[in-house]
């Protein structure tokens, strides 16, 4: 009996290690994710990288208080404790004669809701809310749709 | 002492007197020499317009290039320090390569920029000598590729047109009027035209 039973765990355990072990072989074990059909151990090649459109028309807004996306490629663009580019259109001073979109007055307040003379501190990197877009197809489809007021 | 006025002396009688080797053979000797003279003051100038030379002081500023698209583009056409920071016309070059002496001075006795700390104290002053030395030729450097009368309005964007068409064409702006910083990072812009 008791012969049996030290037999028996051990075929158990056996098995179990066994299986763990060939489960960790398999990778993927063939489903395909967002990352495509490539095993968990490789490395998969990188996607393109995206081109940036020169000049596009105004992207719409998808929700209320959205971030405007930037319409045009900003290569080069310097936003540094030196200067900022994007300023230098966009800033209340520049945007009428440069035909661009001013800053909103939410630039101007801090977080204590005091407004400042000039752009609040934690509002000057422009691209931390700000991208550009490429024409790149969603991963995953989806049934987003607009709120109405944006419609 | 006497002797090496006696040699100059000896020398100079050399000079003096006509040489008694062929018309032909003098002409010719003073033909290759002047064209090794010239051969080897060209490529002294050739070397010291090249990327490795202009590194050997402004090492932090040359690698700045490497993200704008003066040196990394869809076409490989670039450009290097003495395409922008060198006249191309010989005599422009000159007077230039003998103001750069003087640049010379400040990186070996006064060493002005010869740590990044101090280079980027520096910035400013280098940057506004070359913004005023580019206004005063009208971009000269920009203008020897990019050439406005080859410019083509409909390739460019409505961002530019806006620009180029009337400011640049009118001649009341050029080029480094706007594009500051294309090819190196910008010194404190608070101050500075269009920037503030």
């Amino acid at each position: 009996m008791m012969k049996k039973l030290i037999l028996i765990t051990l075929s158990m355990t056996f098995t179990l290690i066994s299986g763990f072990a060939v489960s960790q072989d398999r990778g993927i074990g063939g489903v395909e994710s967002l990352r495509g059909n490539v095993e968990l151990e490789v490395t998969r090649a990188a996607d393109p990288l995206k081109k940036v459109p020169r000049d596009q028309l105004d992207i719409e807004s998808s929700y209320v208080f959205q971030p405007p996306l930037i319409p045009h490629h900003i290569r080069s663009y310097e936003i540094s404790l030196n200067a900022n580019k994007c300023l230098s259109c966009h800033s209340w001073t520049k945007a009428k004669q440069m035909g661009a979109t001013k800053i909103s007055v939410t630039h101007f307040t801090n977080r204590n809701d005091e407004v400042l003379a000039d752009v609040s501190p934690r509002r000057y990197f422009c691209l931390q809310c700000h991208v550009t877009q490429a024409d790149a197809k969603p991963l995953v489809g989806n049934s987003f749709e607009r709120v109405k007021s944006l419609q | 002492m006497k002797w090496i006025i006696n040699a100059l002396k000896g020398f100079w009688t050399i000079l003096r007197r006509p040489s008694k080797a062929a018309v032909g053979i003098v002409l010719f000797m003073g033909f290759a020499g002047g064209l090794m003279f010239w051969g080897a003051f060209n490529t002294g100038m050739e070397a010291t317009n090249t990327e490795e030379f202009c590194s050997g002081c402004h090492a932090p500023i040359v690698a700045e290039i490497r993200d704008t698209i003066h040196y990394a583009n869809r076409s490989g056409v670039r450009a290097i320090c003495s395409d922008c920071h060198v006249p191309h016309a010989w005599t422009d070059k000159i007077i230039r390569k003998v103001q750069a002496s003087k640049e010379l001075f400040a990186f070996f006795i006064t060493k002005t920029i010869n740590t990044p700390e101090r280079f980027k104290e520096r910035r400013a002053h280098l940057a506004e000598r070359e913004w005023a030395r580019m206004k005063k030729n009208d971009s000269l450097e920009c203008r020897n590729c990019h050439n406005f009368e080859f410019m083509d309005f409909s390739e460019q964007s409505p961002r530019s047109v806006r620009q180029h068409s009337t400011a640049l064409a009118s001649g009341e702006k050029t080029c480094v009027d706007c594009h500051k910083g294309i090819a190196h990072r910008l010194p404190d812009m608070h101050k500075v035209e269009g920037w503030n």
